[in-house]
């Protein structure tokens, strides 16, 4: 059977791929919109922690025999670790400045663990082998599916999941949503709010890592794996309403479905489709499906 | 007032230029501003860095100190700059260098979009480039002039190594899985026209940007030609990801992915574990013979690691640059051109090249596959000949390319 000259077959194939590729996305943005919702920041660097997360997985593995189950627990640990230094350091000098230099900071946080891993590491990465437990595949009748990519589905939906219960409905959450709203009365109420700011990169680019390792056995672990991945991962969270982690979620799932679908139809214009999306959005609601606008 | 003065400025900075320009082609006999300068263009940040890079500068360099670094008491200098992987930058690049800082050569060229830019170039301010690590056949076609030449190997060599062989072994329908830029589409057209010509049949392709990570959709697509033979037109990271997501999704065995560009250092990493079997047509190997393990283990003391073919043809090219200069007395770019297209290259890397009028070196190429990882018994000790393809057929026959310089 075909659906416009297509085998439905592929359709769900890529559906399924889509849908894969979109829990990426979604972990990705939900980290991104988590900081911008807080910090009021537009990290940049957020691919670079991506990154991170899957060269500690490496590092780990090889140098300290840790394996992958662990590592997924330890990387975003480490990274969230290599956040908050970063943060406490660096980002809180920007808070109160035009928002180009907190995205110039981020965007040469970037540039400098690119580099550092090209050279340690060279360009072409390194491989970071599939766990044993998950190295057969599931045949779905239209096509064979890696157990491996199910496990990633299953994980991304779970942190998410877990994530949106941490920030809807317990008091750190609450917490944390009096902060983005009204900083200094959280304050006033004896409430440590750099400390939460702090916590809050932390556990965005926590977030970040945690894909990172997803991505490791999948993707070569390469100093460039994250450079490609933020940018489609930027026009999901505008796309969604920055700051909105519902809208994060969602749409993350839902470009990663659109784009699957544009490369069985027309694959050259699959890097492109997602800003052909995000322009379209805007205009009819320039705050994103689920942004609300200001005031 | 501000802009008026800013604009006069322009013009007489402009002018300037211009004037110095044409006082460099006036003093064109012996050796202009009194030094050689040699630019190595590559790619010192991005996907090709592996390929090219630092090590490409490093080469240039080991052949200019091996020269001696002078010729005739003129010194010999080695730049280096990043192209980015974007053919304007390139280009500009190129044009800077040429104009305005001395370069009377520039060398290695990673990137078939950037090498095309910088042929171009090369022909318009008449002096030499030198193409090493990229395949576009447009170097000694549609850009060919007596200032360019490709060095190392091209789409046609890596077609009919690699590709031919793998059709003679009967893999009758193709699908590509293409680099979409300059690269991949030569490359894809080039096995396609080996293939059709064997009877075989090309059945899709399936083209994706340069430097993609995810390839599982185009594992799919593969999957559902049900061609038995994935032909993957990319190189580097791209070629390494293409061929993880092939074995993934369980493409192989009734399917056979072909690496149409394969590196050494592709190799390396992707481990022999997943990389054994491969065929590869490279034009050279480090562990080939006493001269080329010679010239590696000096390459490997300085770099930390082992040349590949872009990296040796680097260092060749550059002595055989630096012999044609000292052979024509002068760096007058059109002697010494007369001079590289009719002096033979024998070294570690060349036994008998040449190069055609076309720009074209010629020289065997060699088919290679990965071994086992049992069979590997030290370090990089990677690859096995499988057979020697001689440069005449390796190359494309003169009377197909397109060359202006060939008309008369």
């Amino acid at each position: 059977m075909d659906l416009f000259g297509v085998p439905i077959q592929a359709l769900l194939g890529q559906l399924m791929l889509g849908i894969v590729n979109g829990s990426f996305y979604a972990v990705l943005s939900l980290g991104l919109a988590i900081i911008f919702g807080v910090l009021k920041i537009v990290n940049f660097a957020h691919g670079a922690f991506f990154m991170l997360g899957a060269f500690v997985a490496f590092m780990a593995g090889s140098y300290l025999g840790i394996d992958y189950w662990a590592a997924l627990l330890i990387a975003p640990l480490v990274v969230a670790g290599i956040g908050m230094l970063f943060e406490y350091l660096f980002l809180r000098r920007v808070y109160g400045l035009d928002p180009i230099y907190g995205l110039l900071l981020t965007f040469s946080l970037v540039l400098v663990l690119e580099g550092g891993f090209r050279v340690a590491f060279g360009s072409s990465g390194q491989a970071y082998a599939t766990p044993e437990a998950l190295r057969g595949a599931i045949n779905l009748g239209f096509m064979i599916l890696p157990e491996y990519r199910a496990f990633v589905v299953a994980a991304s939906v779970t942190v998410c999941l877990a994530t949106w219960y941490v920030i809807e409905r317990t008091r750190l959450g609450a917490y944390l949503r009096a902060a983005t709203e009204r900083s200094e009365l959280t304050g006033a109420f004896g409430i440590n709010v750099p400390l939460l700011v702090t916590l809050t990169y932390g556990a965005g680019v926590g977030l970040a890592a945690f894909a990172g390792v997803l991505a490791a056995p999948i993707f070569h672990v390469n100093p460039s794996m994250g450079s490609t991945l933020v940018i489609i991962v930027f026009a999901v969270v505008v796309i969604g309403g920055l700051g909105s982690i519902f809208g994060a979620v969602v749409t993350g799932l839902g470009l990663g479905i659109v784009e699957g679908f544009t490369r069985v139809f027309y694959s050259e214009f699959s890097s492109t489709i997602v800003f052909l999306v995000m322009v379209l959005v805007l205009l009819v609601r320039p705050a994103g499906l689920f942004g609300r606008t200001e005031g | 007032m501000q802009t008026r003065k800013t604009l006069i400025t322009t013009v007489l900075a402009a002018a300037g230029v211009g004037l110095g320009g044409m006082s460099g082609a006036a003093a064109s006999t012996g050796f202009s501003d009194d030094v050689v300068r040699i630019g190595v263009l590559t790619d010192m940040s991005g996907i090709y860095t592996d390929l090219s890079g630092e090590a490409a500068v490093e080469a240039v360099r080991m052949a200019v100190e091996d020269f001696g670094g002078e010729l005739n008491g003129t010194p010999i200098e080695v730049i280096y700059a990043d192209h980015r992987n974007d053919p304007s930058v390139g280009a500009s690049r190129a044009r800077e260098w040429y104009e305005s800082d001395g370069v009377d050569m520039i060398n290695d060229l990673s990137n078939s979009g950037v090498a095309q830019a910088v042929a171009g170039v090369a022909k318009e301010q008449q002096r030499h480039a030198i193409v090493n690590s990229s395949s576009t056949l447009a170097i000694t076609n549609e850009h060919c002039s007596p200032y360019a030449t490709h060095y190392t190997y091209d789409a046609h060599s890596l077609a009919h190594g690699t590709g031919k062989s793998i059709v003679e072994e009967g893999g009758e329908t193709w699908f590509f899985l293409t680099v979409d830029f300059a690269f991949g589409h030569g490359l894809e057209e080039a096995v396609s026209e080996v293939v059709r010509n064997a009877g075989g049949q090309v059945v899709g392709a399936a083209r994706h940007p340069l430097d993609t990570t995810d390839f599982s959709s185009y594992a799919l697509q593969a999957q559902a030609s049900q061609a038995e033979i994935i032909g993957i037109a990319s190189t580097g990271a791209d070629a390494i990801n293409a061929i993880n997501s092939l074995a993934e999704f369980g493409v192989t065995p009734d399917q056979q992915p072909a690496a149409l560009l394969l590196w050494f250092d592709d190799v390396d990493s992707l481990g022999l574990e997943a990389a054994q079997g491969l065929l590869l047509t490279n034009a050279f190997y480090w562990d080939a013979d006493e001269d080329t393990r010679a010239f590696s283990e000096r390459f490997y003391e300085r770099t930390g690691r082992m040349p590949n073919m872009a990296h040796a043809g680097n260092y060749s090219s550059t002595m055989h640059y630096l012999n044609s200069v000292q052979a024509a007395g002068t760096d007058d770019p059109d002697a010494v051109s007369e001079k590289m297209r009719s002096m033979e290259i024998n070294d570690f890397f060349a036994d008998g090249g040449y190069i055609r009028p076309n720009g074209r070196m010629v020289h065997d190429q060699y088919m290679w596959e990965v071994k086992a990882p049992g069979e590997s018994e030290y370090d990089y000790d990677y690859m096995e000949l499988v057979s020697t393809i001689p440069g005449e057929e390796a190359f494309q026959p003169l009377e197909e390319s397109t060359c202006y310089l060939l008309d008369d």
